[in-house]
């Protein structure tokens, strides 16, 4: 068969559904492109084909006997954070090197209930402690626009398999906006939904009131499909919400007419690169021909928000973390002396350098006389930074700015100062902190690199992002653009 | 300013035995790191309550029965060391 070009993800579903090409082919193409890719992108940790190809048969099954879920034989990539049964899982760690959970991930679950097929798992920051993707057990990624540059982490495989045209959509998750800047420097969409919409069940915990899965893909309407499967209650998540979906796809068609978007001063503020700020004003102008009203809004607490998060992320993940001890699963060391050792050398034998600065960050920020002036401090700003949202969301139905304060950065770059990197998470982190969903679209580009636009919508309100996204894309053709390095056949 | 007193103490709170070659560089990484969360000390947040949770919902409750049991060789088959359906470690008891 001759290979599809980057169509969207409905348009490859009615293709299958009426046979235009078969499931196995289109799993079959997604291998190809996967295996071509490796040497030059690293976006994959495990590559799948044989399952992938018992998953192809059985989608070409239901799709003849008329039974096939909504995305039956559309081959895709999971983040290597997303628990999947007799599939290697590592989170991108040697502490996790060769583990093969026993049970799926609900994330797992439901996208193999809906039919897709997945054909391997997507490279990642190690524990999705990352902003570069560098920090992976398995080495860099590297991104399908610039292989001399970073794809943007911590989703950064999954970013760049579907910016590449290996897959049409990728699972990811987002913990300070590890899937919304991975698809701006990428050139894709993607969007991290409100705390509690995706289940987190069978997702390798980072910091548990922060994490949340979420979609990469092609477009806004791509990852409408995707996050229509994903959404929803799931008892085994305490934290899972319980209230209805919204009809995503549906709702992509009410675009932005009469909505006031909220362009956020502190989104433009200082370490902004100026080509960033005039691109991402141009997408707003797009939204403003199809009928949004732009309005200026002040979120100030947004200042805070880099220190709030640097402190609770790593308290949350240094508990977190405290289950691999070499003894239930995970990497243990040779010949402990005793059982204090087997413990202390297993981690530092199984985490890497990021991982561990920020297990010891964690540590110190909960430890005895600093417990009040760290993590109890950074709770009350993030309290702060909660009200500034509702309060701007009592003025405006969506929040605007940057993605990334830069476009994707050169290989390398942060091995001085980790600091410096952290500070670069100042326009995700916030809508985290606030446990709000955002979206990221193409929003042009900056001497051949893509920028981000970030929309943020009060909670539950993901169609809102969603069409939003939608009419971007109906006005302008940057998230059709494709990278030197793809392999569209 | 992260010495090595602090550094071995953290070590020891986090059971991660901290290679001495990095020490230096992880020393300084940290300096900087929490010089990034000084601006939290000057904030005045007199009277603002801690948020911990983005919703504060409830914990959604769920039947106190089990679920998942029967799983037990499955789990037993990731640990590095096992032996007659134990985990293995190290003598802790002379």
């Amino acid at each position: 068969m001759t290979a599809p070009p980057p169509v969207a993800l409905a348009a490859l579903a009615r293709g299958l559904a009426e046979r235009s090409y078969a499931a196995g082919s289109l799993v079959e193409l997604a291998l190809e492109r996967a295996a071509r890719a490796q040497s030059g992108l690293n976006a994959l940790i495990t590559l799948a084909p044989e399952r992938a190809r018992v998953d192809a048969r059985r989608a070409h099954q239901h799709l003849a006997s008329g039974t096939a879920g909504p995305l039956a034989g559309i081959p895709f990539a999971h983040k290597d954070l997303f628990c999947t049964r007799g599939l290697a899982t590592s989170c991108g760690s040697r502490m996790l090197h060769g583990f093969v959970p026993p049970y799926d991930a609900t994330v797992v679950e439901r996208l193999d209930g809906a039919g897709a097929v997945c054909i391997g798992k997507a490279n990642m920051d190690e524990f999705a402690m990352g902003s570069s993707n560098e920090h992976s057990h398995y080495g860099p990624v590297r991104n399908p626009w610039d292989p001399g540059r970073v794809p943007g982490g911590s989703s950064g495989g999954s970013a760049a398999l579907v910016a590449a045209g290996v897959v049409p959509f990728a699972t990811g998750s987002d913990t300070g906006g590890s899937v919304r800047q991975p698809a701006a420097f990428c050139g894709i969409t993607g969007i991290k939904p409100t705390y509690g919409r995706v289940s987190r069940w069978g997702m390798v915990a980072f910091a548990s009131s922060l994490d949340q899965a979420g979609v990469l893909a092609r477009s806004a309407a791509d990852c409408a499909l995707v996050l229509s499967v994903l959404a929803g209650h799931d008892p085994r998540d305490a934290t899972s919400v319980d209230r209805p979906v919204d009809d995503y796809v549906g709702a992509l068609a009410e675009g932005v007419a009469g909505r006031r978007i909220g362009v956020v001063r502190q989104y433009f503020g200082a370490g902004v690169d100026a080509g960033v700020a005039t691109a991402v004003r141009g997408a707003l102008a797009v939204l403003e021909r199809a009928g949004a009203r732009l309005v200026d809004v002040d979120l100030p607490s947004l200042e805070e928000s880099i220190a709030a998060y640097y402190v609770i992320a790593p308290a949350e993940a240094s508990s977190n973390l405290a289950r691999y001890d070499g003894v239930r699963y995970g990497h243990r060391c040779a010949d402990p002396r005793d059982l204090a050792d087997l413990y202390s050398r297993s981690r530092a034998e199984g985490f890497g350098p990021e991982v561990q600065r920020r297990i010891l960050v964690g540590t110190y920020v909960l430890s005895a006389g600093y417990y009040d002036a760290y993590y109890g401090r950074a709770q009350r700003v993030r309290r702060l930074i909660a009200q500034d949202f509702a309060r701007a969301f009592a003025e405006v139905d969506l929040l605007a700015g940057p993605t990334a304060p830069t476009t994707a950065l050169p290989l390398g770059s942060s091995d001085a100062d980790p600091a410096a990197l952290y500070a670069a998470d100042v326009n995700t982190v916030a809508v985290n902190l606030a446990g709000l969903p955002g979206i990221s679209v193409p929003a042009g580009f900056v001497g051949g690199l893509p920028v981000g636009l970030q929309l943020v919508a009060p909670a539950f309100a993901e169609s809102r992002l969603l069409a939003a996204g939608h009419a971007l894309q109906q006005g302008s053709d940057w998230h059709r653009a494709t990278p030197a390095a793809h392999w569209y056949g | 300013m992260i010495d090595d007193t602090t550094l071995d103490h953290l070590g020891r709170l986090a059971r991660l035995a901290i290679d001495p070659a990095a020490r230096p560089r992880l020393a300084a990484d940290l300096d900087r790191i929490l010089g990034l969360f000084e601006r939290l000390k000057a904030l005045p947040l007199e009277g603002v309550a801690p948020l911990a949770h983005p919703h504060e919902q409830c914990a959604s409750l769920r039947p106190d029965a089990v679920t998942d049991a029967g799983g037990v060789d499955a789990l037993l088959a990731l640990a590095p060391e096992s032996q007659g359906g134990y985990y293995l470690v190290p003598k802790v008891i002379e």
